[in-house]
């Protein structure tokens, strides 16, 4: 067994505090992500890094080396794939916060999305948190992959800590209602959990609603398999029409995304209120998110370009 | 250890049915039972200040049954003798297992959180309910003040499943998942033990070093080469590895190797005034220097 030599490279080893910056990525990946996302790719990872203090790792097992690739593959599919237009970037504030979006798309693409926008577009760029799902925690190597990007399971321990961190985390308080809601019903808002704002409540954190419009039309659904969803412990099935059409067709449809991020809402009271009280604050999000949503729609001319 | 941490203190006294070995050498020590009659005199004669049960028996390969009871009786009797002989503390050495591993889990885990270590995992019932009687044996006897230790993944010359895990020779892993650990090093637990002494100690502590890491990490960082396995073959592999050839791994334990089961140890900062003096690096160390792995 080889033991590593000396104890001073093996602490540095370990905190992944090698000096290095964490785009230790291979140079051809480098010049593809300079060229093809944004010149500065690597100012952007070392800001995050130094957002962490230094530290690549965290306790919720997010690894920046691991992230930086999945960002490269993310990035070229906001770009190229979806081209992603995302507007409002400077609502975000510069503490912690709660992003609040519709959740569409039968897979989580939009969250995905977001968290590359706001790595690539604004100034200083951030790491969003979104919650996972607990099935998701469930799955071989998809559970891994979430961790390793940054998400999390969606449990208020969790996200209080974030929050007290300063970082931004990604709710969809649809939930899974909400991503697999079939094409019928497309950008009606389903009913939203309280949970967000008695989140948002307690660590003081201001709530951004952000209004993801195309997602809804990358995999339209028929109808939401519950029965059998239900009977091999799926919290949904849906039913898109790509299922129809092997292999390729099972890519989402390359529709034009459009991130808008709305004013930041803050919001005050005790958060074990009622949840009649609660729902009122929940409500007027959701309002400032169907508002978002129509006028976005409304000002789109085409659902690919 | 912790007499070694406690000896120049305190007058300690030591029982154990299994012999001790390199004791300092003020310490008393008796080889009996504790559930023996003689072991009522040694707590008649000693007129103890405080008793420090360390002697949880985590060892699944026993039979089930016997070291239930044994669990169960050994404690229930050294809580005899607190009531009997006006006793005022009990420090009680459980372990952060009984959390259990769960995918909904709480990155860190505090105090108050449900015990649900016992439903997935029968071996962990024991001392879920061996914590549970130490808790409501609290409240029946509200002059002995109480402490719990739950600490993570006790590493260095120690028995525990981690440890066995480690001393496997191909530790298997579950294809797909890689959870967090926390490690604790054993003399921090001696120190938390001997913090746990001072008369403003009281309640439930969670134990762990600094840092925390993933576990296919920590078997790169400590030279073990993993085997990866999908988690049903894995179960599979196990419960008949550990009935035929006696390997130091049980299916339950496969939980492990899948989710988190981490602590938040804010109050044994603030209350107990515990701070690790090992990180993941000296957990590591410790593991490295483990006698007991025959590599």
């Amino acid at each position: 067994m080889k033991k590593p030599d000396g104890e001073k490279r093996f602490y540095e080893a370990l905190d992944g505090r090698v000096g290095a910056s964490p785009s230790a990525l291979p140079e051809s990946l480098l010049i593809l992500a300079r060229r093809m996302l944004t010149p500065d790719i690597d100012r952007r990872l070392d800001m995050i890094l130094r957002r962490y203090h230094g530290s690549r790792r965290d306790p919720f097992g997010f690894d920046l080396g691991y992230a930086a690739y999945v960002l490269i593959m993310a990035g070229l599919v906001y770009r190229y794939y979806f081209r992603v237009s995302m507007s409002g970037v400077e609502n975000v504030p510069p503490g912690g916060c709660l992003l609040v979006s519709n959740h569409s798309g039968q897979i989580p693409l939009d969250g995905m999305m977001i968290a590359t926008g706001l790595l690539l577009e604004p100034e200083e760029p951030r790491l969003v948190r979104s919650m996972v799902e607990k099935w998701a925690a469930t799955l071989p190597f998809v559970n891994t992959f979430f961790s390793r990007c940054g998400q999390i399971v969606g449990r208020p321990e969790n996200l209080k800590r974030l929050l007290r961190r300063g970082e931004i985390v990604l709710a969809f308080p649809e939930g899974v209602k909400g991503i697999v809601k079939p094409f019928s019903r497309a950008y009606a808002l389903s009913d939203f959990g309280l949970g967000f704002m008695r989140l948002a409540l307690e660590s003081d954190a201001p709530v951004v609603p952000v209004a993801v419009i195309g997602a809804e039309e990358q995999y339209p659904s028929l109808a939401n398999l519950e029965g059998v969803a239900r009977s091999v412990r799926m919290p949904g099935l849906p039913l898109p029409i790509q299922a129809f059409v092997p292999v390729l067709g099972l890519l989402p449809l390359p529709v034009k995304y459009r991130i808008i991020i709305g004013e930041p809402m803050t919001f005050h009271g005790n958060p074990d209120d009622e949840d009649s009280v609660i729902e009122e604050k929940v409500w007027a999000v959701k309002h400032a998110l169907e508002l978002m949503l129509s006028k976005g729609l409304k000002e789109r001319k085409h659902i690919f370009w | 250890m912790v007499a070694r941490e406690l000896h120049r203190e305190m007058e300690v006294i030591g029982i154990d049915q299994r012999p001790f070995d390199d004791l300092p050498r003020d310490i008393i020590s008796h080889r009996i039972d504790i559930r023996r009659r003689r072991s009522r005199d040694i707590f008649r004669r000693s007129r103890a200040d405080a008793v420090v049960h360390l002697g949880l028996s985590y060892d699944p390969r026993r039979s089930g049954r016997g070291s239930h009871s044994w669990n169960i009786e050994v404690f229930s009797s050294i809580l005899t003798f607190i009531s009997d002989f006006r006793i005022s503390r009990l420090v009680l050495l459980s372990n952060a297992s009984v959390y259990g591993p769960h995918p909904d889990n709480p990155q860190f885990i505090p105090e108050d959180y449900p015990l649900y270590g016992a439903d997935t995992f029968a071996q962990i019932r024991d001392i879920v309910e061996i914590d549970m009687l130490a808790q409501s044996s609290f409240w029946r006897n509200p002059d002995c003040s109480l402490v719990i230790l739950r600490p993570v993944n006790i590493v260095g010359g120690v028995r525990n499943p981690l440890m066995g895990y480690l001393r496997l020779n191909h530790p298997p892993t579950v294809l797909g998942f890689d959870p967090m650990l926390q490690l604790t090093h054993e003399r921090d637990v001696a120190r938390a033990v001997r913090l746990s002494l001072k008369p403003e100690a009281k309640g439930i502590f969670n134990i762990a070093g600094t840092g925390q890491m993933p576990l296919s990490m920590l078997l790169r960082k400590t030279g073990r080469r993993g085997v990866p396995m999908p988690s049903p073959l894995l179960r599979r592999v196990s419960s008949l590895a550990s009935r035929a050839m006696r390997m130091d791994f049980l299916p339950r334990e496969v939980d492990y190797l899948m989710y988190t089961c981490m602590v938040d140890t804010e109050r044994a900062e603030k209350v107990l005034g515990f701070e690790p003096r090992y990180d993941m690096a000296g957990c590591i160390n410790a593991i490295l220097e483990d006698r007991l792995w025959k590599s």
